[in-house]
């Protein structure tokens, strides 16, 4: 090994190897954060102009005119979206109150916040598109991207990690994560850390999920069919057993003692807790 | 019992229904309000002691009796968004007594006279919003709600608005943003929602267990209910507890209970009978409590006494098999994601902190970087919009000025960790010489 300098520029200089070069070994890391094997492989989303973040380039085309209220004549809306979407502006004193609930009756329809759904809402609610892309923004549920239909929140905050959360969402993305008509992710408090660890399946929510339940959740989200019966939220009693005096069976701490809920006079309970049935049964 | 009042009965099979509820002598509490006189209602409301349930603890009367008189559009918003973490009360009440919360609102627009009212609940709550619904459209069709509410002349519209999955919508302007239809970012106060909420209107913002909760004050009556808890802490509390504990749930206490007595004896203890690491009093926004703390009474002037705020009265008890450094991680990453990012210090600070935090996790950091997350925390706070980013700061300051000695020990055996799973490494690797050195 040398240093070679070119005489014209002394400072120019190479360093020369002489012989044979040493056998290359594997890289060494200094990092202490090795990355994981599994995550080099995968795709690191990348925008137009090759940054991990979406940057103002791709929210405006300069060429483009700012777009503005969409023409009603131009813009098919399906008509049971444009009932839903102007029965909830005729709430509001004023009419744009309703653009979260008209955004999520229009992610109902076409599976997401596309550039299509947006216009219709745009166009029912007569707003600008870019008005409701910067709502669309700012909430978790309404989606930017295309995603299964099926959602799958997972709660990963603390009282949930604490029992077990963070191991629920591998399992079932393990399981879950090669559908893609399952939209699973992992979520702040869903307001239920007393069934921890759990997860809402097109918001119904169910736990404790057990380890070996996993499976089953996994099947039955797969299939769409009722996740998990005796385990859901709606059907717990409270837990403070002080709470029910005798009239009403005294709360247990077990889960799944309660009937379905009814939801409303219409819809008759069909079901009474087990233990009130009568001789009958 | 008799110190049950919001949770009497509450799992009576279809109480969310009109008729089990009147059965049991439900909406009796609005016709009465709705023959008393407005200001008596507030009196009524002031005498008896009744605190802000949501989280800040604010006067529940003097808060109505800042709504200008006269006649002009008023709002009454229910916030049911219930977002922060370890709390779950609301949702109870919602799900199965839903009518005392529309009664406990029907009272209160009347004293206030708003005639408009919504219920801006979270978009999570999918079951309990249809329920709801469901109890609405019966009042509605009863003729509890709408023009002529009860026959008395005075109107009354409510609808449920769900939100779509975002904390900082449960902050009072951040929620009225999000009503008007916008991004929800909070607003400066002052003006208040009190004189300039919803529409500009003058709007009253409460909690759905403090709404609740008026419902029940009017029928035991103020005197009797100031004479339940403690002092300046009156009347009974929702609490959540969850966590390591045998008995999660929903739980209603007289205030002033101890905390040992909540966790050890309603919750039946910790799991596996452990101890204590770390508890938070008030959700996850409330600076942490140790074994030390588990004789404070839980009240509001107790609990601030000791550092920390009962908050939305959610318990989360961590064990001592967890790591306070994970819980950190945990709690400093949702508010990092909950940031509006309206205001600097919070937007940058919530996220260096989770970024100083998780270097400790990793086993990069020096212990200088706990000063230095002390310092950002302490900057933090009070220099916001809003209390979001002070929701991050004390909890994380707490536990790093709580549990120095355990995070300086985490630094220090995760680096060695570190070092030595490098050194291993680089034992089974073919010596390779890089550099000048190599050639
Ligand atoms: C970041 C943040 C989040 C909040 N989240 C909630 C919430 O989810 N539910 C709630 O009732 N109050 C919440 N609050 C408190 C409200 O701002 C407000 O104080 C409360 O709803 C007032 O009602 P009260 O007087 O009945 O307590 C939050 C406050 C802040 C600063
Ligand atoms: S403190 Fe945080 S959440 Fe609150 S307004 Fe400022 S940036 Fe938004
Ligand atoms: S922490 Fe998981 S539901 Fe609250």
């Amino acid at each position: 090994m040398s240093i070679r300098r070119d005489p014209l520029d002394p400072y120019d200089r190479q360093l020369v190897r002489e012989g044979q070069p040493s056998p290359a070994g594997p890289r060494r890391s200094y990092l202490p954060d090795v990355p994981d094997e599994s995550l080099l492989g995968q795709e690191v989303r990348r925008f137009e102009h090759g940054s991990r973040v979406p940057g103002f380039r791709d929210a405006t085309d300069l060429t483009k005119d700012p777009s503005g209220v969409p023409d009603p004549a131009q813009v098919p809306v399906p008509a049971e979206l444009r009932a839903e979407i102007e029965d909830y502006m005729s709430r509001y004193p004023d009419h744009r109150s309703a653009a979260i609930p008209a955004l999520a009756a229009a992610q109902r329809l076409h599976g997401w916040c596309s550039p299509e759904a947006i216009e219709q809402v745009a166009c029912v609610m007569r707003l600008t598109p870019g008005y409701l892309t910067a709502v669309v923004g700012f909430y978790d549920m309404l989606e930017a991207t295309p995603v299964g239909r099926k959602t799958v929140y997972v709660c990963t905050n603390i009282s949930c990690s604490l029992r077990g959360g963070d191991e629920l969402l591998a399992s079932l993305k393990g399981e879950l994560g090669d559908d893609p008509d399952v939209n699973i992710r992992g979520f702040e408090c869903l307001g239920a850390c007393d069934i921890a660890p759990m997860a809402s399946i097109d918001g119904t929510y169910v736990g404790p999920v057990a380890a070996d339940e996993i499976p089953v959740l996994a099947d039955q989200i797969r299939t769409g069919s009722d996740p998990l019966p005796a385990k859901q939220l709606v059907r717990r009693r409270v837990a403070d057993a002080a709470a029910n005096s005798d009239d009403v069976v005294r709360a247990s701490t077990d889960t799944g003692t309660l009937g379905p809920v009814a939801l409303g006079p219409d819809r008759p309970q069909d079901t009474v807790p087990a233990q009130t049935e009568g001789p009958s049964a | 019992m008799s110190n049950h009042l919001l949770f009497e009965n509450i799992d009576e099979p279809g109480l969310n229904t009109l008729d089990v509820y009147r059965a049991r002598g439900g909406y009796a509490m609005a016709e009465q309000a709705l023959a008393m006189a407005r200001d008596s209602i507030i009196t009524a409301l002031k005498d008896s002691g009744l605190r802000g349930r949501g989280g800040a603890g604010f006067p529940t009367g003097l808060k109505a009796s800042f709504i200008p008189q006269g006649k002009m559009d008023k709002y009454l918003v229910c916030n049911a968004d219930e977002s922060e973490p370890g709390t779950f009360k609301d949702r109870e009440l919602i799900q199965k007594n839903p009518h005392s919360l529309i009664e406990g609102m029907i009272i209160a627009a009347y004293a206030v006279g708003a005639n408009k009212s919504f219920i801006f609940i979270r978009g999570e709550y999918q079951q309990q919003a249809e329920i709801l619904e469901a109890a609405i459209a019966e009042a509605k069709e009863a003729g509890l709600l709408g023009p002529n509410v009860l026959g008395r002349g005075v109107e009354l519209d409510m609808w449920v608005h769900r939100g779509a999955g975002a904390y900082i919508c449960g902050e009072e302007t951040g929620l009225l943003d999000a009503l008007e239809g916008r991004r929800g970012n909070p607003r400066l106060k002052p003006p208040f929602p009190a004189n300039q909420g919803l529409y500009q209107g003058p709007t009253l913002l409460n909690n759905v267990e403090t709404l609740t909760a008026i419902t029940y004050i009017l029928k035991v009556g103020a005197e009797a209910y100031s004479a339940m808890g403690v002092e300046k802490s009156s009347g009974t509390k929702l609490i959540s507890v969850s966590g390591n504990v045998k008995r999660p749930g929903n739980y209603e206490i007289e205030l002033g209970m101890t905390g040992r007595d909540i966790i050890y004896g309603l919750a039946g203890g910790i799991e596996d009978d452990r101890e204590v690491l770390l508890w938070f009093p008030g959700g996850s926004s409330s600076p942490v409590l140790t074994k030390d703390d588990l004789d404070t009474p839980y009240d509001y002037d107790s609990l601030a006494g000791a550092g920390t705020m009962l908050g939305s009265g959610a318990i989360i008890v961590a064990d001592d098999r967890n790591s306070v450094v994970d819980i950190a991680v945990k709690t400093a990453s949702f508010y990092k994601h909950e940031s509006c990012g309206k205001c600097t210090p919070c937007r940058e600070g919530t996220s260096w902190t989770t970024k100083l935090l998780k270097r400790i996790q990793s086993g990069e950091a020096t212990p200088m970087d706990l000063d230095v997350i002390d310092s950002v925390c302490d900057q933090i706070q009070g220099n916001c919009l809003c209390v979001l980013g002070d929701a991050m700061a004390m909890p994380v300051s707490s536990m790093v000025r709580k549990f120095r000695p355990q995070f300086e020990a985490h630094i220090e055996s995760a680096r060695i960790a570190n070092e030595q799973r490098l050194l291993a490494e680089l034992d089974e690797q073919e010596p390779v010489l890089q550099g000048i050195g190599a050639l």
